[in-house]
């Protein structure tokens, strides 16, 4: 019997753990995720949200199965990206059962979002807390067998990320993808990423630079609204591969506000292109899995 | 205060030093003893430092890269036109701390006689230095930062924060909560990624009881270069900050647009009226 829980009204004691037991000893409910990568950036507003569903989505379209963990717990973007708000998390008998997108069973999403009772409750935790919802997150979802997890994270290097990684490592990243826009103030902040990276030993498959121009849909302009140049630069300095620029599109920016799915519904867009040319180099750099 | 478990109860809490989490802990004694809910002495250092600070204003947004760190410099420069006015921007994001690159100053604290800046960029030795802390370690800068930074004589003391309702609004709130915040200003954008989270941030405010001087809208609108027309590159499809605004009951104190060329007389000028609004309340 499938029963709604919104552990977040438990308050004082540590819902975290009540209730579900904590599956550290098995193999683990990501026994079944051949890859996961990690989208991270140093920098907020950059678009790893943005990028992430996307890249789902591309892979997805790729014909792979792939799941979406949103550890962003103060700002989880991605249900409402994937029209997926106000849908319940159900348990089973291995934990929790993140919410299937498509009937097919091949898209699927996890976030702090499904458990707020409202969709504006904040939630206001300290770091400890947040790191035992994380490592529940890590350990505790039943996704079952895919070929990509795509964990989408905070802006920042604290708290979440360090919690992120550490629960990770024994299931072996595949790497992380580094979000940027051109601007100094942005690569600024993502340069300190790369440098996290480099200290937790994850590897970097690559920067993406995000918000790259904007055409001007009246005269065809083209005009660098948040400068221009930086992703390609940071990764020349950083030494990693350059991914990709994503230009600024308002369609992308409707079909993220209203839960469409982008790629299928623009595939003329300029930033459909740059999208999927990122997730064939994803693919491309994905080891082949052994039988 | 040494690392923390991952399951630590929190210092303060009814099971602290008691939970199942806690064994092993170093500082289980500490908070066993019932240390953690007695209130920090800082608070009352803070409120006596912070007795030559005239008004504290806050600046948060629940989204990352709305603006806040530009609009809180833009906001510092504009009070700091008048001479007799002093100013000073405390960047308290951490982990991410833009004021110094946004205000040209690495290497620098004083930008002019009457606006001081700090912030942990100053801090670090080169710029791909990162701060990896956990929450207790943020706290303690931040502490560190109100109560430790001669602040001396100053009318305004703007607080710039980074993304998301943690420990380090609550820290900033918590610290300064003898020494009474004028209130925030609350920045988004007009989608309603930005929105959803900013009404989070608005219910932050009002658990937390801080005072909201109002919502700024910025990127909102670009006109191109080239042939001056308008286009929404973020459109405000749920009815951008005014919509919101109004469902919530709080000033909408203005709207800022997307300008490539960012520090222009007419956005300088755009914030003179914010200004007002701020000296005003």
């Amino acid at each position: 019997m499938k029963e709604r829980t919104h552990p977040c009204t438990q308050r004082e004691e540590s819902w975290a753990v009540s209730g579900l037991s904590s599956a550290t000893s098995d193999p683990g409910n990501l026994a079944g995720v051949r890859h996961i990568i990690l989208v991270l950036s140093g920098k907020g507003g950059v678009g790893k949200s943005t990028v992430s569903t996307e890249l789902a989505l591309a892979l997805r379209h790729a014909g792979k199965k792939v799941g979406i963990l949103d550890v962003d717990l103060c700002g989880p973007s991605i249900p409402r990206m994937l029209g997926a708000q106000g849908r319940a998390v159900h348990q089973c008998d291995r934990g929790w059962a993140p919410v299937f997108l498509d009937r097919e069973q091949s898209l699927s999403l996890m976030s702090v979002g499904f458990l707020l009772e409202k969709p504006d409750e904040a939630v206001v935790w300290r770091g400890p807390k947040k790191n035992a919802l994380i490592k529940q997150f890590v350990s505790d979802v039943a996704w079952g067998e895919l070929d990509y997890l795509v964990v989408d994270t905070p802006p920042g290097t604290s708290d979440e990320h360090m919690t992120t990684i550490e629960a990770l490592r024994p299931h072996q990243p595949l790497g992380a993808l580094v979000v940027t826009t051109p601007q100094a103030v942005s690569v600024g902040d993502v340069r300190r990423e790369l440098t996290f990276c480099r200290k937790t030993g994850l590897r970097v498959m690559g920067v993406v630079e995000n918000m790259s121009g904007f055409t001007c849909p009246h005269c065809a302009e083209c005009t660098s609204v948040f400068s221009r140049g930086g992703g390609e630069e940071l990764a020349q300095l950083a030494g990693v591969p350059f991914l990709g620029s994503v230009p600024l599109d308002p369609e992308l920016m409707r079909s993220l506000e209203e839960g469409h799915d982008f790629i299928q519904e623009f595939p003329g867009s300029p930033a459909f292109a740059a999208l999927t040319s990122i997730a064939q180099k994803i693919l491309d750099a994905t080891p082949a899995c052994l039988p | 205060m040494e690392e923390v478990p991952h399951d630590c109860p929190g210092a303060d809490s009814a099971q602290a030093g008691r939970g199942a989490s806690c064994h092993g802990c170093p500082n289980q004694r500490l908070c066993a003893s019932g240390a953690g809910a007695t209130p920090d002495p800082a608070i009352e250092e803070i409120k006596e430092k912070m007795k030559t600070v005239k008004h504290k204003i806050l600046v948060l947004s629940g989204k990352g890269g709305v603006g806040k760190s530009t609009f809180s410099a833009h906001l510092a420069h504009g009070l700091a036109e008048d001479e007799n006015t002093q100013i000073a921007l405390l960047d308290i994001d951490i982990c991410g701390p833009s004021i110094p690159k946004i205000m040209g100053l690495e290497g620098e604290q004083y930008l002019e006689d009457n606006l001081g800046v700090m912030s942990v960029g100053f801090l670090l030795s080169s710029p791909d230095d990162a701060v990896i802390w956990r929450g207790p370690k943020k706290n303690g800068m931040i502490k560190q930062f109100l109560r430790d930074v001669d602040w001396g004589d100053v009318d305004y003391l703007i607080v710039d924060t980074p993304p998301g309702t943690s420990d380090e609004h609550l820290s900033v709130v918590q610290y300064l909560a003898a020494a009474h915040i004028d209130g925030a200003v609350i920045i988004t954008t007009p989608q309603e990624v930005s929105l959803q989270d900013v009404r989070k941030e608005i219910n932050f405010c009002h658990k937390v009881k801080l005072p909201i001087i109002g919502v700024v809208e910025n990127m909102s609108g670009f006109i191109c270069p080239k042939c001056k027309k308008e286009s929404q590159i973020f459109p405000p499809t749920t009815g951008g900050a005014e919509l919101m605004c109004q469902d919530l009951e709080v000033p909408l104190l203005g709207r800022v647009p997307l300008d490539p060329l960012i520090g222009i007389q007419e956005f300088c000028n755009l914030h003179q009226s914010k200004e007002e609004n701020l000296i005003s309340s």
